[in-house]
């Protein structure tokens, strides 16, 4: 009987081609304009570490007090270095880590090309297995390395590849910064967007790869500065970088792993007595204003995803939704017009749900051809988002099999979905009335 | 005309013309605030930075092997590198005057401070982006000093890239200086960043902030200029060229500075930009947004358009028989064609009060959920009358092959 309507449909389609053209175009445009925006809001509002992120807690501490909250009385998003040691040194999480980015010059030693300014973090050994970082070759340094100041580093398969030919290049020096670093691992491909651990410096994402990770505690031992944001509520005391070291501006960011309710809560407690200790001290006059967000809760307090990207989304369903209310007009003249056959029809003995059925499958064919040329548009349409959103976003925008299925289901559904209420005019057609007046 | 046959023929078929008022609503609504949406990054784009933006570029680069910030001699040492670098630019061909400069209008990068009156006040009266440079900093940038004085060679002092210490001097933006002292000069007056004490010797008319970001247009123009060479990791420069040599100039710094110095990074990508590169960058982002609503309030209008000529087309063709009848009865085809422009007229009018209702709506919408300011009523009626219009020019093509229907059709059956 499928086949049958198929049949039909496609004889009725090509009786009135323009129609039939403008309803295809009209839910290839609308699904392929919403495909495009929902590609670019898929990419920005991702979990950028689904298998653990409800285990990675970014602790937020009130140093500023009430005068640096922000209007919703949210506490700084980083951690001044006085805090972010302390808890460090503290150690109440399974694993945890402070960082902050650095951007160095790099060089191979003896080689005599010139060096060239990396990007890169100063992390503690328990980042890389906290974060599960893949490693291609060797792996992160040991805890004694923290606590040593070691001159070590791990760098990305990109540098590696740049400086050592993409060769095993554990146990090979590197000049950073003007000091020799022994590699002990180079990481595989690794570039989680959104940045869950540098949202401060980056919003989010960001087009540079972190090229090298070194030990926190070696960097603040060479006087390596902060290369990301700093936020000061009160300028340093001091000059330099010591002198930052001393203040309350923040520029560290700290992650910790908790794997349980329990330990979020033995957490959550512990940075209370932590606040209240500080201001026992008299370092904080104001009562404990914490934060401990899991990383998706992280992500969302710092507005990662850029309120552009919604509205986008929002303005491309609304054309969606246009382009659907227009099919659903166009089918209804397009089915109405045929009254006379689904009167012979009905005439003839075939029942309402015989009629449901053709007329559905005829819009089920209109939204596969509409999401077909949707796939075309959308394959466009995400091309020409390289061209024209920001560099950061629009690389993370691409076009993949779940993208491309989606396109074609949304576009049989929304078709389909507007062609119910016609199909229901045309099913109430009433046979007699229509024989009588032919 | 008599409205009342053309109402009841529309009573007559209430599903097709919901749905073509609905269509018209729905656009008019989108339309209207994606319009208000272009209109505003525009207005963003179209901001002025205060300088003089042609034939700049600056030079970003890295030193490498330098002493420690902070440690004992690195200020000296560093700053006879800055000065070095500074007589190399100037000696470039096409070269008119060269600055060091922490940060340019809509670069990126920033330093802000907050400003209060006293130095014991609380909450800073403004938080402004602080510029700092040398003397050369305002004639190469080509700010427009509006009173005071300018910064002489003796102003300026050498600073440690993490001192947020203010020097004696300052210069502020009109924008700064009446937010701090309204209805009066500013000049010779004091004011406190971190409880610190600098007095104002300066006032520049127009100096953006080096963020570009922000939609506020007041908190934009809160600028600063210090006279301070500042001594650091890094170092970036400014430069004027003569008219026409910019390209050449450019060209030729990488190596001039390298042969200088080579103990340095220079960024492939970002170590040497124009201005018109850092313009393109900043803006990249509201291009783009203007750019998609422009694309999808096109596709939406031709959609809604088609949509109409598409239902009409198929009333045209259901009412063959009647069409003939009237003309049979005396009616002239200009009756005909004015006939389905006032339906139109009807269906398009009933739509676009409900858009309108529709548009304010969505506006109030964005406007509580991000940070999107009031559409003006312009927008809307611009938006009425392009949708009106819409209609009127879609229902032309068949309503024009309706009024050359032939009076004979009346006798044929239907």
């Amino acid at each position: 009987m499928f086949s049958y309507y198929l049949e039909l449909a496609l004889r009725s389609l090509k009786r009135s081609p323009g129609l039939t053209l403008l309803m295809v175009l009209a839910i290839g445009f609308g699904v392929s304009a919403s495909m495009t925006t929902y590609s670019v809001f898929r990419a920005v509002s991702g979990d950028p570490i689904p298998w653990k992120s409800s285990q990675l807690f970014v602790p937020q501490i009130d140093m500023w007090g009430p005068d640096g909250r922000s209007a919703d009385g949210e506490p700084p998003n980083a951690l001044d270095y006085v805090d972010a040691v302390a808890l460090m040194r503290d150690h109440r999480a399974k694993l945890q880590s402070a960082s902050y980015r650095i951007a160095p010059p790099v060089q191979v030693p003896g080689s005599r090309r010139h060096p060239i300014s990396v990007s890169g973090h100063a992390v503690y050994s328990e980042f890389f297995p906290m974060l599960d970082v893949p490693f291609q070759y060797g792996s992160g340094w040991a805890v004694d390395a923290d606590t040593n100041q070691a001159a070590v580093v791990v760098i990305s398969g990109k540098l590696n590849q740049e400086m050592f030919d993409g060769k095993n290049s554990v146990g090979k020096t590197l000049d950073i910064h003007g000091k020799d670093y022994q590699v002990v691992g180079v990481l595989a491909k690794w570039d989680p967007q959104p940045r869950f651990y540098d949202v401060v410096d980056t919003g989010g994402f960001d087009t540079n790869s972190d090229d090298v990770f070194i030990p926190f505690t070696r960097a603040i031992a060479v006087n390596l500065s902060n290369a990301g944001n700093t936020s000061c509520n009160s300028n340093p005391a001091e000059p330099g970088f010591v002198g930052m070291q001393r203040s309350t501006c923040t520029w560290i960011e700290y992650m910790a792993e908790l794997d349980s309710a329990a330990a979020v809560q033995k957490y959550r407690d512990y940075l209370n007595g932590y606040a209240l200790a500080q201001k026992n001290a008299g370092r904080f006059n104001w009562s404990p204003n914490n934060r401990l967000r899991d990383v998706p809760a992280f992500l969302d307090s710092q507005h990662v995803v850029p309120s552009d990207t919604k509205v986008s989304l929002m303005v491309a369903l609304g054309l969606l939704i246009v382009c659907l209310v227009n099919t659903v007009g166009l089918l209804l003249a397009k089915f109405l017009r045929r009254s006379s056959e689904i009167g012979v029809r009905r005439a003839l003995g075939a029942p309402q749900a015989a009629i449901y059925a053709q007329f559905l499958t005829e819009a089920g064919i209109v939204g596969l051809a509409g999401g077909v040329v949707g796939l075309v548009f959308t394959g466009v349409g995400v091309f020409s988002v390289g061209l024209v959103l920001p560099k950061d976003i629009a690389a993370l925008a691409h076009v993949n099999f779940s993208l491309l299925l989606l396109t074609l289901v949304i576009a049989v559904v929304s078709a389909v979905l507007a062609g119910l209420y016609p199909t229901f005019r045309a099913s109430r057609v009433q046979p007699a009335w229509q024989l009588k007046s032919n | 005309m008599n409205a009342h046959p053309i109402l009841a023929a529309l009573r007559r078929h209430k599903a097709g013309v919901i749905l073509i008022a609905l269509q018209i609503a729905l656009t008019l609504a989108i339309v209207c605030n994606a319009i208000f949406i272009i209109g505003q990054r525009i207005d963003r784009v179209n901001r002025p930075t205060g300088i003089d933006e042609a034939n700049l570029f600056v030079v970003s680069q890295q030193w490498v092997g330098t002493p420690e910030s902070g440690a004992p001699g690195a200020v000296d040492t560093i700053d006879s590198l800055v000065r070095a670098d500074l007589d190399t630019l100037r000696r470039l061909p096409g070269v008119e005057s060269v600055a060091p400069v922490n940060s340019v209008p809509l670069f990126g990068s920033s330093h802000v401070n907050g400003i209060t009156l006293t130095p014991d006040q609380k909450n800073s009266t403004l938080s402004a982006t602080i510029y700092e440079g040398d003397d050369k900093l305002m004639s190469t940038l080509g700010v427009q000093l509006i009173a005071g004085r300018a910064f002489t060679a003796a102003d300026v002092l050498r600073m440690d890239f993490h001192d947020d210490t203010l020097p004696p001097s300052v210069i502020v933006s009109q924008a700064a200086a009446e937010k701090l002292f309204p209805n009066q000069s500013a000049i010779g007056k004091t004011i406190y960043s971190d409880s610190k004490p600098t007095t104002i010797v300066g006032e520049v008319k127009l100096l953006e902030s080096s963020m570009a970001e922000s939609f506020a247009k007041d908190s934009d123009y809160y600028t600063i200029i210090e006279p301070v060479r500042q001594v650091g990791d890094n170092s970036r420069y400014v430069v004027k060229t003569r008219p026409g040599q910019q390209a050449a100039a450019m060209a030729a710094t990488r190596d001039a500075l390298f042969a200088a110095n080579p103990q340095r990074v220079i960024d492939s990508e970002r170590g040497i930009l124009s201005f018109a590169q850092i313009r393109y960058a900043a803006y990249r982002a509201d291009r783009g947004m203007a750019i998609l609503m422009a694309v999808v309030c096109l596709i939406m209008l031709c959609v809604t358009a088609a949509g109409i000529v598409g239902l009409t087309s198929f009333w045209v063709g259901q009412r063959h028989r009647q069409i003939g009848v009237r003309r049979a009865l005396g009616a002239r085809k200009s009756d005909i064609l004015h006939y389905f422009q006032i339906e139109n007229l009807m269906i398009a009018g009933g739509g676009v009060v409900v858009g309108v209702v529709l548009a304010v709506g969505l506006n109030l919408w964005l406007m509580s959920q991000y940070e999107m300011p009031r559409m003006p009523v312009m927008y809307v009626l611009i938006g009425m009358v392009a949708l009106l219009a819409l209609g009127q020019a879609a229902v032309f093509v068949p309503a024009r092959r309706a009024s050359r229907v032939s009076p004979i059709e009346a006798t044929r059956a239907a």
